[in-house]
């Protein structure tokens, strides 16, 4: 096992930033949605307009390290594995097997991850970021001089909006639990926050999979 | 460097999330204080009335007080005869009907329904003297009463059953040197009592409103801005800014809060993109007939039983009446919540001989609008309802002979007989009876404008944002968020978060159990 920097600063930042904006813009946004009561209508919208707002600058930031950096790269789909992955969630993690991807500081997404991720990164947010400013600017004709948008009726936004909603907070429940699949229960976790993790050799990773004789390894 | 570049970020994130949170609270708006302070500062009559010798010399009839008045103010009154205070109609274009003169003589409401037959009682406050009947002369200006709005001594009265005359008690002499710009009290006198008692008609204009605090109106409170009818109510040339669409239904001459206040007068964003699409009135005032009850329902088929061959009354124990023999049963609310409506400034009215079909309740004034119509904003109303006199073979509205003048003239108040009350009152409109009568279900909307309640009273977002009862409930065509959603989005979203708990734990669960059954292996 070897320790390795994981997880950049900006990354680390830029990940909890976006978890709390989330979990908070969720709740906010349940609460105008009419399904829960928390804040109080008034404040439920005036924070989710400002989380938004947030949540929009750390976008803008996040989008600009991801290119300069080269990091997207990371999160392109790829089938090669995502049975194998598959199947580790259904039964391998019962048995103690190893995790089928190896986790590199050039790779360090399995390819569930990569998928769930390129299409909340590439779907879910910008359908939420495209709704939500419509639905924001929406019918502000004179605001500050501007002439703004003119839709015929909220609905289609808002509903959009809220199918996203949906799949966020789902996700964010998921996500929640299968922080803990790590190579231990706390190991993600940790990296998350202090960037740092351990991760197997080449020489481990032979001896493991001859330890637990999974097929799939061998491929 | 990457050091100072993350660092820079963080606080850049962090400075914009402070502006954003202040954007938005700014400080006191100054234009209110400017209102305030405008409307604080009273004026003072340049002159003395009760100096004028034209106005010692003994009146002994009004109309006399009158001649003295235009001696001086040379050709008001032909201000005041152009205006609908005195000409009680005005040519108004009615979608589908086209432009016609309405007014009291061809407009009824379901209330005391109308003046036809009435105006002996009725016209008691009218601005003129002695319009008993329709063949009142509205060219003679001796007939302009200056003193129903213009006395300032508040002994005015115009006698009961009058046609606009004076009462006895008044002291002419007294009034003429007490004369000036028009205030609560001869607006009020009116306006506050129309319908027969106080608060019965409007439901936001009553005697409370002579004298009131501002929890019932910010505006008027005497001890505050202490502001006047004619305040908001303009004149130019004796012609009054302001309208009822009980009796109008063109979208001018309309007095706007957005005359004084602006279009945009909030300081957060949120709250004036709601000016787009709700009327002030819609927030501003949360509650009507905050003082006196108003009446709701009127139920004029019951009117007419007798006790020992007597009229009688019954009121309930707070002292309102709920049932008079010369009018039927009554419902009253009292600090009650508006219904909304969308409302684009149109009406249109029930006139005198349309048809109408009795299985159907008959809108005696229809508002107009729809959230599609860029002109048109929700708007607070009081709705009256009432179940009143039509001919069932002809199939249009009744104006009965209400008030007896002459001994045997039909009047129901006198002789409880539908039948003469009816053939009377029809004769008086013109129109044929054809002797068969029923009661029909009518509804009137009446705009709500006044007891403007403290800012911290209007109606707070969840009123309306909500999912169960908000106000805004029955007001449709629109998504409103809080209060609609997508049944099929929220029953899948709700499954699908419930499913991920539900596989979550179950995967967890299972993971401990077969951790554990290892260990012990082990
Ligand atoms: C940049 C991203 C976002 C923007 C610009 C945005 C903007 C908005 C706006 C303007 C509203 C309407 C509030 C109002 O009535 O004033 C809204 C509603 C809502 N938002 Fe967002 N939002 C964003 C992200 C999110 C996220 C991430 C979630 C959930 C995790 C979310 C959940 C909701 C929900 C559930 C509603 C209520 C929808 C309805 O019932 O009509 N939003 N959003």
């Amino acid at each position: 096992m070897k320790r390795e920097y994981v997880y950049r600063a900006f990354e680390r930042f830029w990940h909890w930033m976006q978890a709390m904006l989330i979990l908070f813009l969720g709740i906010t946004g349940f609460e105008i949605h009419g399904s829960i009561r928390f804040f109080g209508y008034d404040q439920a919208v005036r924070y989710h307009n400002t989380a938004a707002i947030s949540f929009l600058i750390l976008i803008v930031f996040a989008i600009f390290w991801h290119f300069t950096t080269g990091e997207w790269r990371q999160y392109l789909p790829t089938w090669k594995n995502l049975r194998a992955q598959a199947e580790y969630y259904v039964f391998g993690i019962f048995r103690n097997a190893p995790h089928p991807t190896k986790k590199t500081v050039l790779s360090k997404l399995n390819p569930l991850q990569k998928l769930v991720y390129a299409g909340l990164k590439a779907l879910v947010i910008p359908v939420m970021v495209v709704s939500g400013l419509l639905y924001m600017f929406y019918r502000y004709p004179h605001r500050y001089e501007v002439l703004g948008l003119n839709v015929g009726g909220l609905e289609v936004i808002a509903v959009v909006h809220t199918i996203g909603a949906f799949l966020l907070v789902s996700f964010f429940v998921a996500h929640l639990y299968l922080i803990t699949t790590g190579r231990t229960v706390t190991s993600n976790l940790k990296a998350m926050i202090t960037g740092y993790e351990e991760l197997p050799e080449e020489s481990d990773e032979k001896k493991s999979s001859v330890e637990a004789n999974e097929p799939v390894l061998t491929k | 460097m990457k050091r100072i570049f993350f660092g820079l970020m963080v606080f850049g994130m962090v400075l914009g999330m402070i502006m954003l949170a202040l954007h938005g609270k700014s400080t006191e708006s100054t234009p209110l204080a400017k209102l305030n302070e405008q409307y604080a500062k009273k004026t003072k009559a340049s002159v003395d009335h009760s100096m004028f010798q034209q106005l010692k010399k003994r009146f002994t009839k009004p109309q006399e007080v009158t001649a003295a008045c235009i001696s001086c103010h040379n050709g008001r009154h032909t201000e005041v005869m152009q205006s609908t205070h005195w000409n009680w109609e005005r040519t108004e274009y009615i979608a589908g009907k086209g432009i016609r003169a309405i007014g009291k003589r061809n407009v009824l409401n379901n209330y005391c329904i109308g003046i036809s037959g009435n105006q002996q009682s009725c016209n008691r406050c009218h601005i003129g003297y002695g319009y008993s009947d329709a063949s009142f002369n509205f060219s003679d200006s001796l007939n302009v009463d200056c003193l129903a709005c213009h006395d300032n001594s508040a002994t005015y009265v115009k006698a009961i059953d009058g046609a606009g005359m004076p009462d006895k008690s008044v002291d002419l002499n007294f009034v003429a040197q007490r004369v000036g710009k028009p205030d609560r009290t001869n607006c009020g006198t009116c306006h506050f009592f129309g319908g027969g008692g106080n608060n019965v008609k409007h439901g936001d204009l009553e005697q409370a409103l002579f004298d009131p605090t501002r929890d019932v109106d910010v505006h008027m409170a005497s001890a505050g801005p202490d502001m006047q009818c004619v305040d908001c109510h303009t004149a130019q040339k004796h012609q009054m800014l302001g309208k009822m669409y009980s009796v109008s239904s063109m979208n001018r001459n309309r007095v706007e809060c957005e005359h004084c206040h602006s279009a945009m007068p909030h300081a957060d964003d949120v709250l004036n993109e709601h000016t787009y699409k709700v009327a002030c009135q819609t927030c501003h005032i949360p509650i009507y007939a905050k003082v006196n009850p108003t009446k709701l329902n009127w139920d004029w088929s019951t009117a007419g039983k007798l006790k020992n061959g007597e009229p009688y009354e019954e009121k309930d124990s707070s002292g309102t009446d709920i049932y008079m023999s010369i009018k039927g049963s009554f419902v009253w609310g009292k600090q009650l919540k508006p219904d909304y409506i969308w409302f684009n400034g149109t009406a249109s009215h029930y006139l005198l001989g349309d048809t109408l079909d009795p299985s159907k309740v008959l809108e005696i004034n229809t508002l107009y609008g729809s959230y599609d119509d860029p002109d048109s904003k929700i708007y607070p109303v009081k709705i009256h309802r009432a179940k009143q006199i039509y001919d069932a073979e002809n199939k249009y509205l009744i104006q009965p002979k209400l008030v007896e003048v002459k001994a045997g003239d039909g009047g129901f108040w006198k002789e409880f007989n539908w039948e003469r009350a009816d053939e009377e009152g029809m004769k008086q409109v013109h129109l044929p009876y054809s002797g068969q009568y029923g009661f029909v279900e009518t509804e009137m909307y009446w705009p709500i404008n006044h007891m403007v309640s403290l800012k911290e009273q209007s109606v707070q977002c969840a009123e309306c944002h909500t999912r169960e009862n908000g106000r805004l409930a029955r007001v449709g065509g629109f998504y409103m968020p809080g209060r609609d959603y997508s049944t099929i989005v929220d029953r899948l979203g709700v499954g699908v978060l419930i499913l991920t708990l539900i596989g979550v734990i179950l995967h967890g669960t299972a993971r401990v159990v077969v951790y554990r059954k290892r260990k012990d292996v082990k």
